[in-house]
C-alpha cells in the first residue's frame, strides 16, 4: 500500500531556499549570476504596456466607419499628447466643425475601418522586480528574471494575506500562548515584522496599520476579523495581492491557537534580524504557503539544492492535529496501525496514534495531522 | 526510458480488450482503476490513488499516474509497469495471466482543468451560446465578455489582459449579419495581447465561431497574435444553436496546445491509447449515455473539492455547467460566502455559535485534505454540501435554457427581452433520475446521507430515483466509452452506479402533522403498508434494488403529485440500497426560523430515516 501522504509546513533553523523572481512579461535582467542582492535590490525590469483607450471616431463624427481615414489627423503609430486633435471633419461652414481630441498622452495603436474605432495606448509603465530576499543570484532566466538563493531560517505559515515585505523581526509577546494586544504594539515597531502568540484581534490589526507595522505573524485570528479587515468574505484561499496596510501570516489556523513552540522559539532566536515575508497563499494545485525567511549573514554559496524526500510519516515525528476536536494540539506519532479503523462518523479510515506532551495519547485520522517539517 | 522510446498503450481494433487501466488526474489526486473481463462481462476490480504531480518538485503528471498504477499492481498482483512504461498488450496469450494491460486511457482536470474565456455580442444570446459550447467541452468559463455586458471598452481590455485563460472562444453575430460588433471585440482582444496560463512562448489558442462573414477581418486582427482557428458559427441563425463544431475544435486545441504545455502531458498523451479527455467532458459522455439508453430525464452532479459540475438531460437536450467556486474543500469557504451562514445553519441539527462555525470552515479551507472526525463535524459538512448542491443547481438552471426569445415563436422584437423569454429546461416534476458523484456523496458513511443531501438540496417533485457513483469512476468510464462502449456500460451498471432508491415528494404545503396524503405501498413480499403521510413526515420503506413496489397515494385536496391537486396517484417504483422514501415535508421545503424548533424538526427527520448513529 502506498504510504499516507501527509503534507507539512516547514519550520527550520537552517536551509537553502531559492526564489524565482520572474517578470510578468519579457524585459531585461539587471544582475548576473553570483551577484549579491538584497530584498530591495532591483533584479529585473520590464515595461508594462500602457492602458488602451478606444474611441469610436465614426460615431462621433457621424460618418461611415470606412471613411475615417479621410478624417484622421493622426495616423496609426503616431504619438499623441492629451488634447491633440485626432480627427476632424471639414464642413463648409466653420461653425459646424467637429474636432475629436485625444483624452490621453500616448500613441495611436490601431485604426479600424470596420468599426470606425481608433485605439490609443498610454505610454508603458516601468515595473521593477526586487530581489525579495537577501542572497545571491543563482540563475538568470534570460529576459524573464532570476533565481535568488539564500541560506536562511525558514518558517512556513498556513495562511496569509498581503504581499512581500521585509523588516526587522520583533517579538510582541513573551510566550506562544499569549495573545498580541494592541497596547503591546509601539511606535518603535514601525517598518518591522511583529510576532504575536496565540491570537490577535481586529483592534490589534487596526493599531498595527496605524503604526506602520509591515508584518504580523501570529498563531490564529478569527474569521470574522479577517472579513472585517478585507471588507468581504474570503471564498477561496488565493491571496497575496490584498492591500490592508500590512502582511499577515497565520502559523496555525483560524481561532485562538498557540503558536507551535518550535516556531515561536525559532522566531525568538532571530529577533532583531531582518526577515523577508510574503503572505501569498494558494491552496489549490501548486500550493503556495506564506513564509518568513530570515537570511543568515555572510554570502551564501551557490549550491545545488537537494530536494528533501519524505518517506511518509514515521514514529516519533512531531505532528500537529489539524482538525477539531483537537485542532492545534501538538504531539509526536506514537503508533501507526496499518488497518483501517472506524471513527465516530462511522467512516473507516487510516489512523495514527499521537502522544501529547502531558503523556496522554489519542487516535486521529491520518488525514487530520500535519508533520512539522524541518526538524 | 524517454518519452520517445515509450510505446503507447494503443488500442488495436483487432485486439480484444480484456484488461484495461484507466486514470483520472484530478487537481489533487490521481485515481486509477483496473477493469478486467471476467467471463463475458467487464468488472472494475482494483483501485489505486496517489497525489497528482503536476506541480513542483515533480512537475510531471505521469509520476502520479505511475504511482496510482503501482498501487493497483500491489493490490492486484498484476505487473502493469515496466519502469516508466505501461506493458501492453496483456500477456495472457503468452501464458502470463498477471502481466500487462490491453489499453490505458485517462481523463484530466489537473492544474485547474481547461480554463476558458468566451466572448459574444449580446450577452444573453451569443454570449450564453458560447458559454454553453465551452462548458459542454468540459471547460471552466472564467469570464463572459459581450458588447452589451455593461463594461466600458477599456475595462474589457483590462479584464482580457489580466485573465490568463488556456483558450478563448469568440462568437457573435448570425451568418450574414452585421460584423461590426464582433470585429470590435477582436480589436479589444488584440489590444489586450492576452497570454496563456501555461508557457510564455506559445500563442494563445483562440476559436472563432461567430458570423462567418467576419472571418477575414478577424484573421487580419488576430491571426498573428493568437493561434487562431475557425469553427462554424455557434448561432448561425437566431433560432438555432450549433455548438458541436466549436466544441470539437476546443477539444482538438486542448490536446494540441493546452495539454502540451502542462507538465508531463506530452508523455501522458503518448502513454494513452485514446485521446485524453477533460474530466467533465468524460462525465458528460456518461450522463448523456445513461439518459439516452434509458430514455429518461436526469440531473447529474459531481461535487468536488474546488468545483461542482452539474449535468442535465431533459428531452434529449444535454447541458453542463460548472460552478467554479462551489466545492467541499478548496472552495468550502466560498459556499459559506455565497449561501450565507443562515442557510448553512438551517441544516445543522444542533446549535453552534457563528464564530466557531466560521473558524471551522476556514480551517477546512486552509487544510482541505482533512476529514470530519466527529459526528458534529460530519453534520456540518453535510449541511454545507446541501447548500453547495443547491446553489450549483440554481446556476445550472440559469444556463440550461431554451434559446432565449426564439423558441416560443414570437416576433424578432422579443429576442431582446431575453430574461423573461428564456425558460429553463429543468423541470423537477419531469425529472426521473438524480446521479450524484464526488467524495461527499460517494464516500458518505451511510448511503441514506447521500440520498437525503440530494433530496434536501434539489427538492425533487413527484417520483424521482436517486443514485450515486460508488467510488468515483464516471470520468474513467466516460473516456473508456469512446474506445469500448460495452466495457464502459458493463462496469457502469455493475460497479459504478449504486441505486439508492426512490423518493416520492408531494407538492404542496401544510401545517406540521396535517394530512398530506394517504398511502398504500404494496411490497414485493405481498405485504401492504397503509397509512397517512402527514406534513413534516419522512417515511422510509425497505426496498432493494431488484425489488419493486406499487405505491398509491391519495393526496389531500391542495396537494399535487403531478396528476393535479387532490388527484390519486399510483406508480410502480424501484428500490435501492436505501429504499423507498415518502417525503411529506412539503414543497417548497420550509424550515422553522426559530432555532430550537428547527433543531427539533431536523432531529425528528434525521431519526426517522436513521441518518446518523443514535446516542450522539
Amino acid at each position: 500500500m502506498a504510504h499516507s501522504y501527509t503534507p507539512g509546513l516547514t519550520v527550520t533553523e537552517r536551509t537553502t531556499v531559492r526564489r524565482r523572481r520572474i517578470l510578468p512579461l519579457p524585459g531585461s535582467v539587471l544582475v548576473t549570476v553570483g551577484d549579491a542582492v538584497h530584498a530591495d535590490t532591483a533584479v529585473a525590469r520590464a515595461e508594462l504596456p500602457g492602458k488602451v483607450v478606444p474611441l469610436n471616431l465614426a460615431n462621433q463624427l457621424g460618418i461611415a466607419p470606412d471613411e475615417i481615414n479621410d478624417y484622421l489627423v493622426k495616423k496609426e503609430k503616431d504619438s499623441v499628447r492629451k488634447d491633440d486633435v485626432l480627427a476632424e471633419n471639414k464642413p463648409f461652414i466653420k461653425w459646424f466643425k467637429t474636432e475629436i481630441r485625444s483624452p490621453i498622452t500616448g500613441k495611436v495603436e490601431s485604426v479600424s475601418t470596420i468599426t470606425g474605432q481608433i485605439l490609443l495606448r498610454e505610454p508603458p509603465r516601468v515595473l521593477e522586480l526586487h530581489g525579495y530576499i537577501d542572497g545571491v543570484v543563482a540563475e538568470v532566466h534570460s529576459d524573464q528574471g532570476v533565481t535568488v538563493e539564500s541560506t536562511c531560517s525558514l518558517v512556513q505559515g498556513i495562511f496569509g494575506i498581503g504581499g512581500e515585505a521585509s523588516g526587522e523581526l520583533v517579538m510582541g509577546v513573551k510566550a506562544p500562548d499569549q495573545p498580541l494586544l494592541p497596547e503591546q504594539l509601539t511606535p518603535s515597531m514601525k517598518g518591522k515584522v511583529v510576532v504575536g502568540g496565540a491570537f490577535l484581534s481586529a483592534a490589534t490589526m487596526a493599531r498595527a496599520k496605524e503604526l506602520g507595522i509591515v508584518g504580523l505573524v501570529v498563531g490564529g485570528i478569527h474569521d470574522k476579523d479577517l472579513r472585517a479587515l478585507l471588507g468581504y468574505d474570503l471564498g477561496v484561499a488565493i491571496t497575496g495581492t490584498e492591500q490592508v496596510g500590512f502582511t499577515l501570516i497565520l502559523t496555525e489556523g483560524f481561532g485562538t491557537i498557540p503558536m507551535a513552540p518550535k516556531t515561536f522559539a525559532l522566531l525568538s532566536a532571530h529577533a532583531g534580524q531582518k526577515a523577508s515575508i510574503s503572505g501569498a497563499t494558494q491552496i489549490r494545485a501548486g500550493v503556495i504557503r506564506p513564509e518568513i525567511i530570515i537570511p543568515h549573514s555572510g554570502p551564501a554559496a551557490v549550491t545545488k539544492v537537494a530536494q528533501a524526500e519524505r518517506e511518509g510519516i514515521q514514529l516519533g515525528d512531531p505532528v500537529r492535529v489539524i482538525r477539531d476536536p483537537l485542532f492545534g494540539k501538538i504531539g509526536a506519532v506514537s503508533g501507526l496501525p496499518s488497518e483501517l479503523r472506524a471513527i465516530p462518523t462511522e467512516s473507516e479510515v487510516r489512523v495514527l496514534e499521537v502522544r501529547f506532551p502531558d503523556g496522554t495519547t489519542t487516535v486521529v485520522p491520518r488525514a487530520n495531522i500535519e508533520v512539522i517539517e524541518g526538524a | 526510458m524517454t518519452a520517445a522510446q515509450q510505446s503507447p498503450a494503443t488500442s488495436n481494433p483487432t485486439r480484444p480488450l480484456n484488461v484495461i487501466v484507466a486514470t483520472d488526474c484530478g487537481s489533487t489526486t490521481t485515481k486509477a482503476i483496473l477493469i478486467e473481463k471476467i467471463g463475458n462481462e467487464y468488472r472494475q476490480t482494483y483501485r489505486g490513488e496517489a497525489p497528482t504531480t503536476v506541480e513542483a518538485p515533480f512537475e510531471d503528471v505521469t509520476r502520479g499516474v505511475l504511482n496510482a498504477i503501482a498501487e493497483i499492481e500491489e493490490l492486484s498482483g498484476r505487473t502493469i509497469l515496466d519502469g516508466d512504461r505501461i506493458i501492453t498488450p496483456n500477456q495472457a496469450a503468452q501464458g502470463d495471466l498477471k502481466r500487462g494491460v490491453d489499453i490505458y486511457v485517462s481523463t484530466s482536470s489537473a492544474g485547474g482543468g481547461l480554463q476558458m474565456m468566451v466572448t459574444g455580442v449580446v450577452q444573453n444570446m451569443t454570449g450564453e451560446s458560447a458559454q454553453r459550447a465551452a462548458l459542454g467541452a468540459g471547460a471552466i468559463v472564467i469570464d463572459v465578455l459581450a458588447s452589451n455586458d455593461g463594461r466600458l471598452p477599456y475595462e474589457k481590455i483590462e479584464r482580457i489582459r489580466t485573465m490568463r485563460p488556456d483558450m478563448i472562444l469568440m462568437s457573435g453575430g448570425t451568418d450574414g449579419g452585421a460584423v461590426t460588433h464582433v470585429v470590435e471585440m477582436a480589436e479589444y482582444i488584440a489590444a489586450a495581447e492576452p497570454r496563456p496560463r501555461f508557457g510564455s512562448t506559445y500563442r494563445l489558442p483562440l476559436v472563432y465561431a461567430g458570423n462567418k462573414d467576419a472571418q477575414p477581418q478577424v484573421n487580419t486582427i488576430l491571426g498573428e497574435k493568437t493561434a487562431l482557428e475557425f469553427a462554424d458559427n455557434i448561432r448561425p441563425v437566431l433560432e438555432r444553436e450549433n455548438l458541436a463544431p466549436a466544441r470539437n475544435k476546443i477539444h482538438d486545441l486542448f490536446l494540441e496546445h493546452v495539454m502540451q504545455q502542462a507538465p508531463g502531458y506530452k508523455k501522458l498523451i503518448e502513454m494513452a491509447g485514446a485521446p485524453i479527455m477533460p474530466t467533465p467532458a468524460a462525465v458528460g459522455v456518461i450522463m448523456e449515455t445513461i439518459a439516452k439508453r434509458e430514455g429518461i430525464n436526469l440531473i447529474g452532479v459531481d461535487i468536488g473539492g474546488a468545483t461542482t459540475d452539474v449535468f442535465s438531460v431533459f428531452g434529449g437536450l444535454f447541458n453542463r455547467t460548472v460552478s467554479a467556486n462551489l466545492g467541499m474543500s478548496y472552495s468550502i469557504s466560498n459556499v459559506l460566502a455565497e449561501a450565507g451562514l443562515e442557510n448553512i445553519m438551517r441544516w445543522v441539527p444542533f446549535t453552534i455559535d457563528e464564530q466557531t462555525l466560521r473558524n471551522r470552515i476556514k480551517n477546512k479551507m486552509v487544510r482541505p485534505t482533512t476529514i470530519p472526525q466527529s459526528l458534529d463535524e460530519l453534520q456540518i459538512e453535510h449541511a454545507i454540501a446541501r447548500e453547495a448542491l443547491r446553489l450549483a443547481l440554481i446556476h445550472h438552471k440559469s444556463l440550461a435554457t431554451g434559446l432565449k426569445g426564439v423558441q416560443q415563436e414570437r416576433t424578432i422584437s422579443d429576442v431582446f427581452e431575453q430574461r423573461t423569454s428564456g425558460k429553463t429546461l429543468i423541470d423537477l416534476l419531469k425529472l426521473d433520475l438524480i446521479v450524484g458523484s464526488g467524495g461527499i456523496l460517494s464516500h458518505a458513511p451511510r448511503r441514506i446521507q447521500s440520498m437525503l443531501m440530494m433530496v434536501d438540496a434539489y427538492e425533487p417533485l413527484g417520483v424521482t430515483t436517486l443514485s450515486v457513483d460508488s467510488i468515483f469512476m464516471m470520468p474513467h468510464l466516460g473516456v473508456l466509452s469512446t474506445v469500448n462502449e460495452q466495457a464502459a456500460t458493463d462496469v457502469f451498471v455493475r460497479d459504478c452506479m449504486v441505486y439508492l432508491g426512490t423518493c416520492i415528494a408531494p407538492i404542496g404545503q401544510g401545517k406540521d402533522g396535517e394530512r398530506c396524503a394517504d398511502y398504500e405501498v404494496a411490497l414485493p413480499d405481498g405485504r401492504i403498508e397503509k397509512g397517512t403521510l402527514a406534513f413534516g413526515d419522512l417515511k422510509l420503506f425497505s426496498l432493494t434494488r431488484d425489488q419493486q413496489a406499487t405505491v398509491t397515494l391519495q393526496p389531500s385536496k391542495q396537494v399535487d403529485l403531478g396528476e393535479g391537486p387532490g388527484q390519486s396517484f399510483t406508480r410502480t417504483v424501484k428500490g435501492g440500497v436505501v429504499g423507498l422514501m415518502l417525503d411529506g415535508r412539503g414543497r417548497p421545503l420550509q424550515l422553522p426560523t426559530e432555532q430550537a424548533a428547527r433543531v427539533a424538526l431536523l432531529t425528528r427527520w434525521y431519526q426517522a430515516v436513521g441518518l446518523y448513529p443514535t446516542g450522539s
